[in-house]
């Protein structure tokens, strides 16, 4: 149940986010979720697309630094706590977040958690048998 | 193997008696032919050659400077009248006009064997085909290279430099053994050869590198050896003496023989210019013996290097020159603190996941020099977390610390972002005397 991120290295320079976003846009490749972490110098930039095997090839093709990662797609409902919730669980079972980020849906009341940890499978089984909902691959890819 | 070998393995009192005949004679040569060297040594008092007694009076002819001769452009250092003069090269100058090299037909042959000696003594036979892929023109690497690998036999192919796409396709379809090129070049090769959807074995006969006209580490040369599946020899040379063929590393690799009946060296302290001991680190000053077009005394060439005058396991008993490890106007000179390019290259180079291109930025902060290193970020692994890539910038930076004595910058870039050099690379921009940066 893990979906496919890509991460790409990203000097810190004026334009060259929008460069990059402008590779996908213009390989037709649609972004579910943005994620950019930096430095004064670098910044790794962290997306979910519909396509992420065609997004590698266009980004490489480009000369850029790519790599694939598996993550979790956690779908939390908007009350207080749940999040805190989810959290909670995968650190009292064990599991090291590395990073997370979080997007809302189109669906009203609900928001979407892309969470890294060891062991990603496990943590969405988990997850899945206290009752959080995990997303599918093609759940994200077609939304 | 040896091309010359009577003369390759000549003994030491031999090879200096040779040496003080013939700089007796360069000595008289100079002064009769051309005027600047005239004047220049009758200041000194050496109005002929008899007044060298021992070849240790060499140290009273007078130095002759890169701006000596850049003072005389293009052809007042020359020895004979230009219908004698059958060849000119010159080498691109960073600053103002190139520096000019004028051949006789007897220079040029001479310049052959040279070349043909240390080619040999890297390995290579009539058997070889080797692609020359330094840029032709002017610049003496190539037709240097190009003629002594006549001489030795081998077949030779003109390919110059660029066009990577054709280098690489020469190298598979032909049956290339060997490359010439200079270090960063056959680096990128190198990339490209690993990324060119080839089997290895498609470069299978590659065999020899001779790669030559700027300096290279021993990392990269495990490097170029590793990508390309060849053995690379270092050799030396410039314009100013002839060009390559001045001196070169036979199989053992342990110093580079210098071709010592023609080329007379020395080593100085660059601030007192006096002798240095046997054995020490200094500037090399080199004499040339036979050259007829434009004979040089005692050149200063603002290399940094040293002597070894024992004899080598192959059997020649030139003596042998240790790698260039700097130039006395490459160093750098940081809060105080000398520093090479190349050392800072080797740290690179020894360090996984990062790529052996670098750049380096000097420039003032808060008035204090400050030295930015940026190397390219190649392996997308690291991408999973922030302290891997931290913990990549802080191990260079570390590294750098202990080999230079100095807080540096280190800044990851992404690949193939800095420029790729196919002659004399360029890797230092320094802005120390530009407005500082806010
Ligand atoms: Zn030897």
């Amino acid at each position: 149940m893990q979906i496919q991120q890509l991460s790409v290295f990203v000097e810190n320079k004026p334009g060259r986010l929008a460069e990059i976003t402008e590779v996908l846009a213009a390989a037709n490749i649609d972004i579910r979720a943005i994620s950019v972490a930096d430095t004064s110098d670098f910044g790794i930039l962290r997306v979910i697309v519909d396509k992420p095997k065609e997004a590698i090839e266009t980004l490489k093709e480009h000369g850029m630094t790519v790599s694939l990662t598996n993550v979790i797609a956690v779908g939390v409902s908007d009350h207080p706590g749940e999040f805190s919730r989810a959290v909670r669980l995968l650190a009292d079972t064990g599991f090291d977040m590395e990073y997370m980020y979080a997007f809302i849906s189109r669906d009203k009341g609900r928001a979407y958690v892309i969470i890294r940890t060891n062991n990603g499978q496990k943590a969405a089984e988990t997850l899945q048998e206290n009752g959080f909902d995990i997303l599918s691959p093609e759940t994200i890819y077609n939304m | 193997m040896f091309f010359q070998k009577e003369i390759e393995t000549m003994k030491r009192p031999e090879i200096e008696a040779l040496q003080l005949e013939r700089l007796r004679r360069m000595v008289d040569y100079c002064y009769n032919n051309v005027p600047f060297y005239q004047e220049r040594l009758s200041k000194a008092g050496i109005t002929s050659g008899d007044k060298i007694k021992v070849l240790s009076d060499i140290q009273y002819i007078p130095f002759t400077t890169k701006d000596d001769i850049r003072d005389n452009y293009p052809f007042g250092l020359m020895a004979v009248p230009m219908k004698d003069i059958v060849r000119i090269h010159a080498s691109s100058g960073t600053t103002g006009k190139p520096t000019v090299g004028v051949y006789t037909k007897a220079d040029i042959d001479r310049w052959s064997d040279f070349v043909a000696r240390i080619v040999t003594a890297a390995g290579v036979t009539a058997e070889d085909i080797i692609q020359i892929s330094f840029g032709y023109g002017l610049f003496t690497g190539a037709l240097g290279l190009h003629f002594g690998l006549e001489k030795v036999g081998a077949t030779v192919i003109p390919a110059s430099s660029g066009n990577s796409e054709k280098q690489l396709m020469m190298l598979r379809d032909f049956g290339v053994t060997g490359l010439v090129a200079t270090p960063s070049y056959a680096l990128y090769l190198g990339e490209l050869v690993r990324e060119s959807g080839y089997p290895k074995e498609a470069y299978g006969k590659l065999r020899h590198g001779i790669l030559g006209s700027e300096g290279c580490t021993e990392e990269m040369r495990q490097r170029i050896e590793e990508n390309l599946g060849i053995n690379v020899t270092d050799n030396y040379g410039m314009t100013e003496l002839t060009g390559p063929g001045v001196s070169g590393e036979c199989e053992y690799r342990c110093g580079l023989h210098f071709a010592e009946d023609a080329f007379l060296p020395e080593i100085i302290d660059q601030d007192t210019l006096e002798h240095k001991a046997p054995g020490e680190a200094g500037e090399l000053v080199v004499t040339t013996l036979m050259r007829e077009g434009m004979p040089v005394l005692r050149y200063r060439t603002k290399d940094i290097t040293r002597l070894n005058y024992e004899p080598c396991r192959c059997g020649r008993t030139h003596v042998r020159m240790d790698k260039v490890m700097g130039r006395t106007d490459d160093m750098l000179i940081i809060k105080g603190v000398n520093v090479f390019p190349s050392q800072i290259e080797s740290v690179l180079v020894a360090t996984e996941k990062v790529g052996p291109h670098y750049q380096l930025v000097v420039r003032k902060k808060n008035y204090m020099d400050n030295l930015e290193v940026k190397v390219e970020l190649i392996d997308a692994s690291l991408l999973e977390s922030f302290g891997e890539l931290e913990k990549v910038q802080r191990t260079i930076h570390d590294r750098l610390k202990s080999v230079l004595g100095l807080e540096t910058k280190v800044t990851l870039v992404e690949p193939k972002s800095l420029e790729r050099f196919q002659g004399k690379a360029k890797r230092v921009l320094d802005l120390r005397n530009q407005p500082e940066e806010r």
